[in-house]
Formats: structure tokens, sequence, C-alpha cells
């Protein structure tokens, strides 16, 4: 257990150093986010109408940007072997990297979702159903993804691939992370979404770290 | 790579399946089955084309444009269970290395992204008369959409590697991480009560479909089945025939 709780702490530490790639993927989900009341115009009606569901597409358009760092330098410099030689189950290792990534990915943009918030007039008690919606949601969303970059270890035009196979399997997580936050704003309850994306990420937790696990010995073979 | 082409390798667990794993028995076996297949596939099509087509009756409801059914139905249930075989045989290649799993997959994919994409259109010319629309937002057509990019996706994975194997293997952990759309795909109609009808043949007991169009929708389906199976009969032959020249190849470029 403290293998991988320091094996999280190192994916932590590097993805930290590199805070470069942190900051980019939050700026693009607010840049992102800001260019929809230029293109459908800033009545607030509308943008209130459209905000949650673009919140959503932004922020699940951000962890894709960072998919492909998951474990394309342990593979490229031979950490990855020699994880599999560690003695630890390598699902382990997998939700390690998981998690890892979503503190990485996930926090940051959940701490910036209260600005944008603001930007389409989000009203205050939506906020914590948005924000709840989103910490459930983009772990699914890490975890997923740590599927998708496993099986495209070493491929060819990997970047381009990885939406490709990830993002269908995303849409669930989509449906009902916006749906909390439409629900709250039509005055229904969000309880059955919330529920349903913590079903979805209870779902898709044993299922990226059975199957990245299994696509990972497969790219060291 | 040549790991397919050389002779199974007997295993403790393997079970009878890996008779078929010798790719010359299997093109053996596959050059008998695959001419039945092609003529019972062109048979039923044939008889059912004109039975759905010309004599079943029209729709009390719908009129004419229900014949689309005929099409839309058997494509949509062949999406289903070609995906479900996709899985399978990527499920045979992972856990027993059937190494024709992988050729399987890679001839299955193809076929039924083909179907798929057969019943987004059909539906589609069908919803327009039906329900004024080409395309809703239902949950019935999003996740037949869904599969039809998992499909796309299955393809795309097994041509990115320079290692076809490793392509192969990929491809198959993708196709068993697409499972879960299956029973959303079968069950949407009924847990999302949206624009698509509930199912109306599938029913347990008496299906909701007269016999006089249920017959010729089983006949359309039977000749699909089989179409299914020839073509993929057809393109793993031909995989095994390609590995086989490229084998040779090899040999001869080493000279010996």
């Amino acid at each position: 257990m403290s293998a991988l709780a320091s094996l999280m702490w190192r994916d932590l530490r590097l993805a930290l150093r590199q805070s470069g790639d942190v900051l980019l993927a939050v700026l693009f989900f607010i840049l992102g986010a800001a260019l929809f009341p230029f293109a459908v115009g800033p009545e607030p009606n509308l943008l209130l109408r459209l905000g949650p569901g673009l919140i959503w597409v932004m922020a699940l358009l951000s962890v894709l940007l960072s998919l492909d760092r998951l474990f394309a330098p342990d593979h490229e410099d031979g950490t990855l072997d020699l994880l599999l030689l560690a003695p630890v189950p390598l699902e382990g290792i997998v939700l390690a990297r998981i998690l890892a990534h979503w503190l990485a990915s996930g926090g940051p943009l959940i701490l910036a979702t209260p600005l944008l918030a603001i930007f389409f007039g989000v009203p205050a008690h939506a906020l914590p159903v948005l924000l709840g919606s989103l910490l459930l949601g983009t772990l699914a969303l890490s975890a997923l993804g740590a599927l998708g970059a496993a099986l495209t270890l070493g491929a060819r035009r990997a970047g381009v691939l990885v939406p490709l196979l990830v993002l269908p399997l995303y849409i669930p997580v989509l449906i009902f992370g916006a749906g909390a936050v439409d629900a709250v704003l039509t005055g229904l309850a969000a309880r059955p979404h919330l529920l349903l994306l913590a079903a979805v990420l209870l779902l898709s937790l044993p299922l990226a770290a059975l199957a990245g696990a299994a696509a990972l010995r497969q790219a060291a073979e | 790579m040549t790991r397919a082409t050389s002779t199974s390798r007997p295993t403790a667990s393997g079970g009878s399946w890996h008779r078929f794993a010798n790719p010359g028995r299997f093109l053996r076996i596959s050059g008998l089955v695959y001419p039945w297949s092609l003529g019972l596939a062109l048979l039923c099509l044939g008889v059912g084309l004109v039975w759905s087509l010309g004599i079943a009756p029209a729709d009390y409801q719908q009129g004419e444009s229900v014949r689309i059914m005929y099409v839309h139905v058997p494509a949509a249930w062949m999406a289903l269970f070609a995906y479900s075989l996709l899985a399978a045989a990527g499920a045979s290649l992972l856990i027993w290395r059937h190494p024709l799993g992988g050729i399987a997959a890679t001839a299955i994919a193809p076929v039924g992204a083909t179907f798929t994409f057969l019943a987004l259109v059909t539906g589609s010319l069908w919803g327009k008369p039906m329900w004024g629309t080409w395309w809703v937002w239902d949950a019935r057509l999003t996740s037949v959409l869904i599969l039809l990019f998992l499909y796309l996706g299955h393809m795309a994975l097994t041509h990115a590697f320079e290692n076809a194997e490793r392509g192969r293997k990929a491809a198959a952990v993708l196709a068993l991480a697409g499972v879960v759309n299956l029973p959303i795909i079968k069950f949407s109609v009924d847990w999302w009560n949206t624009l698509h009808q509930p199912a109306s043949v599938t029913r347990i007991g008496t299906p909701a479909i007269h016999e006089a169009m249920l017959w010729p929708l089983l006949v359309m389906a039977g000749g699909f089945m089989f179409f299914f199976f020839a073509v993929v009969l057809l393109r793993m032959r031909a995989a095994l025939v390609a590995q086989r020249a490229e084998a040779l190849d090899r040999r001869i470029m080493l000279g010996r």
C-alpha cells in the first residue's frame, strides 16, 4: 500500500514540477469556455441555459489534453518496465496513476470552475451540484482516459487516436454530469443524476484498472 | 506476426476450440462452409426482399414506409450481434491466445460497422416521415451512434501499430471495454422514454407484430446473418492467405 502511495506521490510531484502542463489545461478550460459568449451572443438567459453543458464539455476536452502524458514518458524511458517488475499489482499501479492524474488535472479544473460559473451566471445554489458532479465525473474521465492512453502506447499518431477511443466512453459521464446541474437549475432533484454518475465512476475505476493493466503488459511485451 | 501462421500449440487448458486454431484446418473447414453460407444468404435475401417489399401488407398507421423496417431491424440486430462476436473474438485472443481470434476480430469490425451505419441511415430515412425529423438525440439513436464510434475506434486501433499482433490485442481490450454499451442499447428504449418505439418483436410470449410481417422480417434477418458469416469467412480466409504469402515472401528474401 505504501508503495502505491509513494508511487502516486511521485507521479503527482512530477506533474506539479511540470506545472506548465497543469496551467495550460486550466487556461484552455477557461479560454475555451469564454469563447462561447462571443459565438452565441452575451444574452444572460441563453448563457445560463448553455453554461453547465459548456463547462462540462470544456472540462472533458481539458482532461483529454493531458492524457498522452499519462503513460508515454514512462514507456519511453523504461520506467514502465521497472514498474512491471515491481512487487506491486499492475492494476494498483494503474489506479495510483489515475488518482495522481486526477489530482493534477481534475483538481485544478474544479478550482477554476467557480470562475466559469460566474461567467455564465450560474446561481449560487447550483454551484455545489456543479462542483460535486465535476468531482465525481473528472475522476471517471481520468480512469477511462487512462484506459485509452494505455491502449495507444507505442501507436502511430497516438495523440489523434486517443480522442477517438475515449470520447465515446466519455458520453455517459457527460450526460449524467451535465444532467445533474440542469436538474437543479430547472428545480428538479439532482440526486438521481449524481447517483448514476457515481455508478459510472464505480464501474469505470475497476474497468480501467483491469483493462489498463492488460494494455500496459502488452505494450511492454 | 508469424506466430499466427505457425501450427497450434497444444495446451492443457485449450479445450476443443484449439482444434480450429490450425489455420490450415480452418481454411479447409471454412472453404466448405463459405459457399453454403453465401448461397443461403442469396436465397434468403432474394425471397425476403420480394416478400417484404412486395407481398407483406402495408402498416395501418405507417403505410408503405413500414417496409424500411425489413432492412432497418435486421441491420440493427446484426450491429449488436457482430459487436458481441467481436468482443468474444477479442476475449479468445486475450485469454486463450487463440490466433484466429485476432484475425476474426479484424474481419468482423468493418462488417459490423457497416451494419451499424446501415441501421443508422435507414432509421434516419424512416424517422423523417414518421417523426418529422432525420435525427433526434434519442437514447437509442445516440447509443447506436456510440456503437459506430466504438467500431471505428477498434478499426483505427487495430491498424495503428507497427506490430500487427499488438494492434489486434489492444483492439481486443477496447472491444471488451465497449461491451458495457450493449445493454445500454438494448434497454435504452425501456429506460428512457424518448421517441424510439419500444421492442415489439423480442417480447416474451407473443410478439406485438403480426405474423404477415414477422415472417418476412425473420427471413431477411436470416439473410443478413448468412451474408455476415459469408463475408467474415471470406475476409478471414483472405487474411490468412495474405499472411501465408507474406511469410513466403520473407523466406524468399532471406534466401532459404
